[in-house]
């Protein structure tokens, strides 16, 4: 159950961003994730371990959502972009050539964070650009 | 509100344990000293393997092992016959090493001897083609056992392993003339999910291949310096 130590990972990085916070009142809704197809996450089981490690913490009623990014190979024969299959061996179906660029498939991202807080509801009218 | 995430912290969703990763390749290159992770399924011959490769190695390396496998104490005391201190990393039933424990078994390991005497630390990982594969412990290189008894489709059945893995020892090739196995079948297909990989086959057994593993072993110490850790590779 790999979940549960990639669920500690995620939990000490949410603890991060609340202490790095000005105001600690923040209250998570939801926890958006990218988990690509070609790590070895299976989501639901990142949901259920998730769901049971915030409980009794200050994420208690968060929800964790995740968006699964599909697995996709770059044949670096003819340039395209194709499904690396097992049955295939995950080579390119147009030049049988092994997988060398993934393109995406990768992804373990905490991608964003729904929240309200004391601070947060008076800068509601005035949506903040941040830099990327 | 939404906000995007990567405002305030890391991306990934395994920052804690790869932000501990760097810290351990910290301490590795500090040390100056080749760390190589060995992984791969139960049984298929990291602990015959060392038995073999440590002795050999010992005339011109100073080396200890990080043990993250279940092993019996008999193991160990083989390794520390010939001289080489054997760690044991407490993974309590975990199913794969992560940087944070293996931080805790450098911990024990500076407590019995000065790392920066030693040439390589060989971390022994949990048996399993999952993911160890996904969990960088700060290593130089990532080094997967696949025995021929295995069958040549595991490398398609576990491709992250195989994909992340910089070398692949295909071990027990004495048992090839009993086995219905075909050996280039296995390169091909480790050779389709990464065509990067050096293989190399092995047998703990007869001590075939193993000067060919040795000489690769030989060369990641030589070309440390410029190798970058194995962090958060496609």
């Amino acid at each position: 159950m790999h979940e549960v130590d990639m669920t500690k990972c995620l939990l000490i990085s949410l603890n991060e961003w609340r202490d790095r916070r000005e105001d600690n009142s923040a209250m998570v809704e939801t926890v958006h994730l990218d988990v690509g197809r070609f790590t070895c996450v299976e989501p639901d089981q990142l949901v259920t371990t998730y769901n049971a490690a915030v409980q009794g913490t200050w994420l208690d009623g968060s929800r964790l959502t995740i968006t699964e990014i599909p697995f996709v190979g770059r044949c670096l024969i003819c340039n395209g972009t194709y499904d690396p299959l097992p049955e295939n061996a995950y080579r390119s179906p147009c030049c049988d050539h092994p997988l060398e660029e993934i393109v995406s498939g990768r992804e373990l991202r905490i991608r964003s964070i729904d929240y309200r807080s004391d601070a947060a509801a008076a800068l509601e009218s005035a949506p903040i650009q941040r830099q990327r | 509100m939404h906000m995007p995430f990567e405002d305030t912290l890391g991306l990934n969703l395994l920052a804690a344990n790869n932000h501990q990763a760097e810290h351990n390749n910290e301490h590795f290159q500090s040390w100056d000293l080749l760390c190589l992770n060995l992984m791969s399924s139960p049984g298929a011959g990291k602990t015959a393997l060392l038995e073999r490769s440590l002795p050999a190695l010992a005339r011109e390396l100073s080396m200890a092992v990080l043990e993250g496998d279940m092993t019996t104490q008999l193991d160990a005391d083989r390794l520390e016959a010939v001289g080489i201190p054997v760690v044991p990393i407490t993974t309590g039933r975990a199913c794969h090493l992560d940087a944070a424990m293996v931080s805790g078994g450098l911990k024990l390991l500076q407590q019995r001897l000065d790392p920066s005497a030693l040439d390589l630390l060989l971390v022994e990982n949990v048996g399993n083609l999952v993911c160890p594969a996904e969990f960088d412990v700060g290593e130089h290189h990532k080094v997967a056992l696949l025995s021929v008894t295995e069958g040549d489709d595991k490398p398609l059945k576990y491709p992250l392993m195989f994909r992340n893995a910089d070398v692949v020892l295909i071990t027990k090739v004495d048992l090839l003339p009993h086995l219905p196995v075909d050996v280039a079948a296995i390169r091909r297909n480790i050779h389709s999910i990464n065509p990067n990989a050096t293989v190399i086959e092995v047998s703990a057994l007869t001590g075939e291949g193993l000067d060919a593993w040795h000489n690769w072993v030989r060369q990641a110490l030589a070309s440390r310096t410029t190798t970058t850790p194995a962090l958060a590779t496609a």
